[in-house]
C-alpha cells in the first residue's frame, strides 16, 4: 500500500525556519489595534490580584475581633465578613469582567484572521486550487485559527497577571536578602536556558503536528467526496487502510510533540524545587553565621515561593504557546502565498469592449519544460462564433484558461481590441466573459440563488424567463419548493444534465461581450439541447463567442473552427471549407455517424 | 459519551497507574516545605547543626528529583494513552463513515462527516488528554480537604458542605446549557467547512464570474455567525469560575462568622478558624479546577455526540435472506420505483431484463431517472418498491462483497484522487500490472505513457491536471481493469471526442464482451449497438427494444436519431 504518498499533493504551508519573534511580530499586527484594550485588562487582572491579596487580610482582622481579650467583637466581625463578601463579589465581577474581554478580543482576532485568510484564499492563482487538498486548508482555517485563538484569551492574562507577581515578589526580595539572590542568579538562567532549549526541540515538534493534522484532513475530505465511488468498488477496507496511515501520522505526530513537551513543565519545576532547597540551605548558613534575621528567611522563602509559582504556572503554559507558534506559522505562511500578480500600475480600465480577441504567436506550458500550446493565431471579430474543436487533450481547454488569464502566457501575445489583456485590470477582464463550463458549480443555496448568482439584483421574473428559455422552469417547480428548493452539492434528485441547464440559465442572466461555452450541453439530451437551441443562440446574440464541443452538430453554424491536434492548430476555416478539405476535421465528423455494427 | 467511555475503558488501569504515580509525586513535592521548616526551624537554632542542614538539604535535592520524575513518567503515560484512544476513535469513525449508506450520507452531509472526522475528534482528543492531567490533582485536593476539615472542625465544614448543592448547580447547569451550545459551534463549524469547500471547487467559475467580493462577504457572513457562536459558548462557561469562587468566597465569610458565635460559645479556639480557613482555600481552588474541568467536557462532549451520532448508525441497506429463483437473465428490475424525497417518484415501475454478457443501453432526456436506475442496482438506495435481481438472486440478499467485487463502474464527473496515475487506477485492488495495462489501452487512455513517468505521473487535486476527457479515460482504465462481470458506465464519454468514444466502444466489445454492460449515455451512437435499448422519460421506460425495434414503435427514439444522426442512420 502506498497510502501516505503524496504525490501531486502541494507543499506544506509552514516554513517553520521563522523566528518566534518575527511571528511574534506579524501576530502583534492583529493584537495592536486592541493594545489599549489589553493594557485595561492588564489593568484589571492587577486589580483582582490584589483583591485577591487583600481577602486574607480581611479574614485576619476579624480573627483578631474574635481573638480579642474582651470576647468576641460581633460587630467588628460581622462588618468584616461583610467586607468579606463585598470583595468576592468585586474579585468574581472583575474576573468575569477579564474572561469577557479577553474573550471578545480573541474571537475577534480569530474571526478577522479567518477572514483575512479566505480573503486571500481568494486572491491566489487558480493552480492554488488545483494542488492543495481543501481538507488542509480546512485545518488551516479552523484548527491552527483556533489554537492561536485559544492563546490568546487564556494565556496572555495568564501571562500578564504572572508577569506582575514576578516583579512584585522580586522587589520585595531584593529589599529582603540581596545575598540571597544569588541562588537566583543561578537558578532563573538556568530556567531561562532549559526553557529556551526545550522550545527548540519542541517547536518543530508542534509545527510538524499541524502539518500532519492538515495532511490528514485532506485526505479526510478526500476519501469523504469519493465514498460514493469508493463503496460502488467495495474498496471501503482499503480506504481505511489508507486513513490509517495518514491517523498514525497524524496521532504520533501530536504524541510526540505533548510527549517531549510534558517535561517542559516538571523540568522548570524541578529547577524551583532545587532553589527552593539552596534557598533554605544557604538561608540557615547565613542565619548561622550571623548574617540575616530568622524571619528574614522565612520571608524570603514565601516571597521565593510566590515568585516561583507564576514561572511554573508560565512553565506549564508554554507547551501551548509554541503549539500556537506552530499554528500561527500556518495561518502566516498560507497569507504569504503570492497571489495573482497584481494589476500593473498603469493597467487600464476596459471601457466599451467590442469582443475582438486575436492570439499572437502564443505558446503556453503549465510547467516551465512542458509546452501545450505551440505558435497559436487567430482572430475572432466581434459577434463572430469560434468553434475549437479537437481531441481530448489537445489544449482546448487550457485556451480558455489563458483567455480568462486564470494563467498568463508563456510567449506571444493575447489581444482584446487591440491591447494586450495582461495590460488591463483582470478583474474588469474577466467580466467582458460569460462563462459556461462542463463541470457545473452550484453552491449550497436555493435555485434562485444560484441562477441569480452572476448579477447583482435580479428579480424573479428575470430568473423565470431564463430558466424557461434553459426549459428548466417545469423541473423547477416540480422541486418541493420550487425555486426555493436547496440545492445541495450531493445526494439529491437534480441529475447533471439539469445542473448544467440551471448553469445555463445563469449564463443568460449576465450580458457581456464575450461568452465561452466549454462542453456546456455535454449531459444534456439532444432533444432539449434543441429545444434550447433558440435560448442559445439568442444567448449568442451580438457576442463573440467561444464553443468548445464534441458533438459537431451544435458548432456546424460557427465562423470559424479551429481544429487543434496537439496543441496546435492544424486546420481552420468553416464547416463546409474543413468538410471539403477532408483533413482532421472531415474525420471528426464522420466519427459520429459511425455506425457500431459496421465497424464491428 | 457511552460511546467515548467505550474507548476509554481499556486503558482504566494505566490510567490508573499513571494517577498513581502522580498522586505520589504531588505529595513528595508536598514534603519539600516540611522539611523546609525543619532545616529553619530545628537545625539552624541548634549549635553545630550545619551537617544536619546539610543533610535535609540533599534530601530536599533528592525529593525534588523524585516529584520530577513520578510527573515526567506520569504525564508521559497519559499522552501515550490519549494517543491510542484518540488513534482508535477517529479509526472507527471512518470506518463507519465508508460504511455509511448513501441516504445516511446524503443526510448527514459531506461538509459535517468532514467537521466530525477532525474538528471534533481533536476536541475530543483534547479533552481526554486535559481531564488525565487535571482529572488526578482537583478531586484528590478535594477529597481530601474536605476530609481533614471534616476531621478538624465537622461543623464548620458543614458550613462549607452546605454550599455544595449551590455549586452542584452551577456546574449542572453549565454542563446542560455548555453541551448545546458546544454543538451549535460545531454546526457553525459545519458550515464554514462546506463554504470553504464551495470555494475551492468553485475557484474557475467564481473568478470567471467576477464574483469574489460576493463571496467573501458571504463568507464574511458565515464567519461572523462562527465567530458570534464560539464568543457566546465562551462567554457563557467563562460565567461558571467566577460563580463558583464567589459562592466559595462567600462561604468562607460565613464560616468566619459562624467560627465567632462557636468561640463565643467557648466550643473552639480561634487558632481552630485560623488553620480551618487555610485547608478551605486548597479546598476552593481544587474546587474551581474541577468546574473547569466540567467546562472541557462540555465541550468534549458536544463533540462525542457528534461522534457518536455516527457511529451508532445502523446499517440501513440490511441483508435479508431471500430465496433465490432459477433465471437466466444477468440483470432483471421488477416493477421498481423509487423517490430520493419519499414524496413524489423519481423512477416507476422500472421493469426489463439483461442476459448474461449482453449490453443494455438507456437514454433519454436529463432528469428522466437514468442515473438512479445505476444507483439502485448498485444498492446505493434501496429501491422502495418492486425487486432487483442478479442472477436470479434479490440484490438485497447479497453481501456488499458479491455485489460490487466483480463490477466496474465510471460515474459522471467520478472521483480521482491526488495519487499517481496507477494508484487511481488500481483502486486499492489486487489488479496485475498486464491488467492494468490492457485496460488502458482498452480505455484509449494512452495519452498515459505520453506523460512523463507514465503511470507514476501524479494527478492533481482531483485531477485537475488532465483535461475532461483524459479524467474520464483514466476513470473508464479503472473500471476495465477489475475482472468484470458487469460493467456500468453513465455517460462517461462525454467529454471524449467521437472517434475516441467509437474506438473506445469497438475496443469494450472485444475484450470485455462476457461482461454484461450497461450504458447510459446521451448519444445513441454508444447505445444502438446494445441488445436492449430503454428509453427513458420522466422516471418511466416509454420504449424498451433494439435500434430496429425502436425505429418503429418508440416516436421519442425515432426523433432522437434523427436529431443526432441524420438521414443516414434511418
Amino acid at each position: 500500500m502506498n497510502g501516505g504518498r503524496g504525490a501531486g499533493r502541494g507543499p506544506a504551508f509552514a516554513k517553520p525556519k521563522e523566528k518566534n519573534s518575527v511571528v511574534l511580530l506579524k501576530l502583534w499586527h492583529y493584537l495592536a489595534k486592541y493594545r489599549w484594550i489589553i493594557i485595561f485588562a492588564a489593568v484589571l487582572s492587577i486589580l483582582g490580584n490584589a483583591l485577591g491579596l487583600l481577602s486574607p487580610r480581611l479574614s485576619g482582622a476579624a480573627i483578631n475581633a474574635i481573638e480579642n481579650n474582651a470576647g468576641v467583637q460581633f460587630p467588628i466581625v460581622i462588618r468584616y465578613v461583610i467586607l468579606m463578601v463585598v470583595v468576592a463579589a468585586a474579585s468574581s465581577l472583575i474576573g468575569w469582567g477579564l474572561s469577557a474581554i479577553m474573550i471578545r478580543l480573541s474571537r475577534n482576532v480569530v474571526s478577522k484572521m479567518r477572514k483575512d485568510l479566505f480573503d486571500h484564499l481568494t486572491t491566489l492563482p487558480i493552480s492554488f486550487f488545483d494542488t492543495h487538498q481543501t481538507g488542509d486548508v480546512l485545518s488551516i482555517l479552523s484548527y491552527d485559527v483556533d489554537t492561536v485563538g485559544a492563546t490568546l484569551s487564556t494565556d496572555l492574562t495568564q501571562i500578564i497577571s504572572s508577569l506582575v507577581t514576578v516583579v512584585g515578589s522580586f522587589i520585595m526580595m531584593v529589599s529582603i536578602a540581596p545575598e540571597l539572590l544569588l541562588v537566583f542568579v543561578v537558578t532563573i538562567p538556568c530556567s531561562i536556558a532549559i526553557t529556551r532549549w526545550r522550545a527548540k526541540i519542541v517547536r518543530p515538534l508542534f509545527s510538524k503536528r499541524s502539518r500532519m493534522l492538515g495532511a490528514m484532513n485532506g485526505y479526510s475530505e478526500e476519501a469523504v467526496s469519493g465514498l460514493k465511488t469508493i463503496r460502488a468498488y467495495h474498496q471501503e477496507q482499503e480506504f481505511n487502510d489508507r486513513f490509517k496511515t495518514h491517523n498514525d501520522n497524524a496521532v504520533h505526530a501530536t504524541w510526540h510533540a505533548d510527549h517531549t513537551a510534558a517535561v517542559t513543565g516538571p523540568t522548570v519545576n524541578l529547577i524551583n524545587n532545587l532553589s527552593l532547597a539552596a534557598v533554605s540551605v544557604f538561608g540557615a548558613l547565613l542565619y548561622m553565621g550571623g548574617k540575616i534575621l530568622l524571619g528574614d528567611v522565612s520571608s524570603f522563602v514565601l516571597y521565593s515561593r510566590k515568585f516561583s509559582g507564576p514561572i511554573n504556572e508560565f512553565a506549564n503554559i508554554l507547551a501551548e504557546i509554541q503549539s500556537s507558534l506552530a499554528a500561527a506559522e500556518r495561518v502566516l505562511g498560507l497569507l504569504a502565498l503570492t497571489p495573482e500578480p497584481a494589476d500593473a500600475p498603469d493597467a487600464k480600465s476596459i471601457a466599451d469592449c467590442r469582443g475582438h480577441i486575436e492570439f499572437r504567436d502564443v505558446s503556453f506550458g503549465y510547467e516551465e519544460d512542458n509546452t501545450v500550446l505551440h505558435h497559436i493565431n487567430f482572430t475572432a471579430a466581434p459577434g463572430k462564433v469560434m468553434a475549437i474543436v479537437g481531441e481530448t487533450g489537445c489544449g482546448k481547454t487550457t485556451m480558455i484558461n489563458l483567455l480568462m488569464r486564470f494563467y498568463d502566457v508563456t510567449a506571444g501575445q493575447i489581444l482584446l481590441d487591440g491591447a494586450d489583456i495582461r495590460s488591463l485590470k483582470r478583474e474588469e477582464l474577466r467580466r467582458q466573459f460569460t462563462m459556461v463550463l462542463q463541470d457545473t458549480w452550484l453552491f449550497d443555496g436555493t435555485v434562485f440563488e444560484n441562477i441569480a448568482y452572476g448579477r447583482d439584483g435580479v428579480t424573479r421574473e428575470d430568473v423565470e424567463a431564463a430558466a424557461k428559455a434553459a426549459h428548466i422552469h417545469d423541473m423547477i417547480l416540480s422541486l418541493p419548493n420550487g425555486y426555493d428548493t436547496i440545492v445541495t452539492g450531493s445526494g439529491n434528485s437534480i441529475s447533471k444534465g439539469q445542473k448544467q441547464l440551471l448553469t445555463i440559465a445563469r449564463a443568460m442572466l449576465i450580458s457581456s461581450p464575450m461568452l465561452i461555452l466549454d462542453e456546456a450541453t455535454s449531459n444534456v439530451d439532444t432533444q432539449t439541447e434543441k429545444r434550447i437551441q433558440d435560448a442559445m443562440l439568442q444567448l449568442m446574440q451580438g457576442r463573440t463567442c467561444f464553443i468548445i464541443a464534441h458533438r459537431l452538430s451544435t458548432i456546424t453554424g460557427a465562423d470559424c473552427i479551429l481544429v487543434m491536434d496537439k496543441g496546435r492548430i492544424v486546420e481552420s476555416g468553416t464547416h463546409q471549407e474543413l468538410l471539403q478539405k477532408k483533413g482532421t476535421y472531415f474525420e471528426l465528423y464522420h466519427a459520429q455517424f459511425d455506425r457500431p455494427q459496421d465497424a464491428a | 459519551m457511552r460511546t467515548i467511555a467505550r474507548y476509554i475503558k481499556p486503558f482504566f488501569g494505566r490510567i490508573s497507574v499513571q494517577m498513581l504515580i502522580k498522586i505520589a509525586g504531588t505529595v513528595i513535592e508536598l514534603f519539600l516545605p516540611a522539611m523546609l521548616s525543619v532545616i529553619i526551624d530545628d537545625y539552624a537554632k541548634q549549635p553545630g547543626g550545619e551537617k544536619g542542614v546539610w543533610l535535609m538539604g540533599g534530601a530536599m535535592v533528592l525529593f525534588a528529583f523524585l516529584a520530577w520524575l513520578g510527573n515526567c513518567i506520569a504525564n508521559r503515560m497519559s499522552t501515550n494513552v490519549t494517543r491510542e484512544i484518540t488513534r482508535n476513535l477517529r479509526r472507527d469513525l471512518f470506518h463507519r463513515i465508508t460504511a455509511l449508506s448513501a441516504a445516511q450520507q446524503d443526510r448527514l452531509t459531506d461538509a459535517s462527516l468532514i467537521s466530525r472526522l477532525t474538528s471534533d475528534t481533536y476536541n475530543v482528543h483534547n479533552m481526554i488528554d486535559r481531564m488525565q492531567r487535571l482529572g488526578v490533582r482537583a478531586p484528590m485536593l478535594l477529597i481530601g480537604g474536605i476530609i481533614v476539615s471534616l476531621v478538624m472542625e465537622p461543623v464548620l465544614t458543614l458550613v462549607l458542605i452546605a454550599t455544595l448543592p449551590l455549586l452542584a448547580v452551577t456546574v449542572i447547569w453549565s454542563s446542560k446549557t455548555g453541551v448545546p451550545l458546544f454543538t451549535w459551534v460545531q454546526e457553525g463549524q459545519d458550515k464554514m467547512v462546506r463554504k470553504v469547500q464551495e470555494n475551492m471547487a468553485g475557484a474557475r467559475v467564481i473568478r470567471a464570474l467576477s464574483r469574489t467580493g460576493w463571496e467573501q462577504d458571504a463568507f464574511g457572513e458565515v464567519n461572523s455567525e462562527l465567530a458570534a457562536r464560539q464568543r457566546k459558548a465562551d462567554l457563557t462557561m467563562a460565567k461558571v469560575s467566577p460563580i463558583t469562587s464567589f459562592i466559595l468566597n462567600a462561604s468562607l465569610a460565613f464560616v468566619v462568622l459562624v467560627g465567632a458565635y462557636r468561640v463565643h460559645m467557648g466550643v473552639i479556639g480561634p487558632g481552630k478558624i485560623i488553620s480551618f480557613l487555610s485547608f478551605v482555600t486548597i479546598i476552593l481552588n481544587a474546587l474551581l479546577m474541577v468546574t473547569r474541568i466540567f467546562v472541557m467536557y462540555s465541550k468534549g462532549s458536544a463533540s462525542a455526540k457528534r461522534i457518536e451520532e455516527v457511529l451508532l448508525q445502523t446499517e440501513d441497506l440490511q441483508r435479508d435472506e431471500l430465496a433465490a429463483a432459477e433465471e437466466k437473465n444477468h440483470i432483471v428490475f421488477n416493477h421498481v420505483s423509487f423517490s430520493y424525497n419519499k414524496k413524489y417518484n423519481n423512477v416507476s415501475d422500472l421493469s426489463f431484463a439483461v442476459g448474461h454478457g449482453q449490453t443494455l443501453g438507456v437514454i433519454g432526456p436529463t432528469g428522466s431517472g437514468k442515473s438512479t436506475l445505476l444507483s439502485l442496482l448498485m444498492r446505493q438506495y434501496d429501491v422502495d418498491e418492486g425487486e432487483i435481481y442478479l442472477s436470479g438472486k434479490p440484490i438485497r440478499s447479497l453481501t456488499k462483497e458479491e455485489l460490487h467485487s466483480r463490477l466496474g463502474v465510471v460515474f459522471q464527473y467520478d472521483f480521482l484522487m491526488a495519487d499517481t496515475i496507477r494508484e487511481n487506477i488500481r483502486f486499492g485492488r489486487e489488479i496485475e500490472e498486464s491488467a492494468m495495462l490492457d485496460a488502458v489501452d482498452c480505455a484509449q487512455a494512452a495519452f498515459i505513457h505520453e506523460k512523463e513517468g507514465g503511470m507514476e505521473f501524479p494527478l492533481n487535486v482531483k485531477g485537475r491536471n488532465l483535461s475532461g476527457g483524459q479524467q474520464q479515460r483514466v476513470l473508464i482504465a479503472r473500471a476495465l481493469a477489475g475482472d468484470l462481470r458487469i460493467l456500468l458506465l453513465d455517460d462517461c464519454s462525454s467529454a471524449l471526442d467521437f472517434r475516441t468514444d467509437r474506438e473506445l466502444r469497438h475496443a469494450l466489445r472485444e475484450r470485455h464482451g462476457l461482461a454484461t454492460t450497461v450504458i447510459v449515455a446521451q448519444r445513441v451512437s454508444a447505445v444502438m449497438a446494445a441488445d436492449l435499448i430503454l428509453v427513458m422519460d420522466k422516471g418511466r421506460i416509454i420504449g424498451k427494444g433494439t435500434h430496429e425495434e425502436l425505429m418503429d414503435t418508440c416516436p421519442m427514439y425515432r426523433e432522437l436519431c434523427q436529431l443526432q444522426l441524420g438521414g443516414e442512420a434511418v
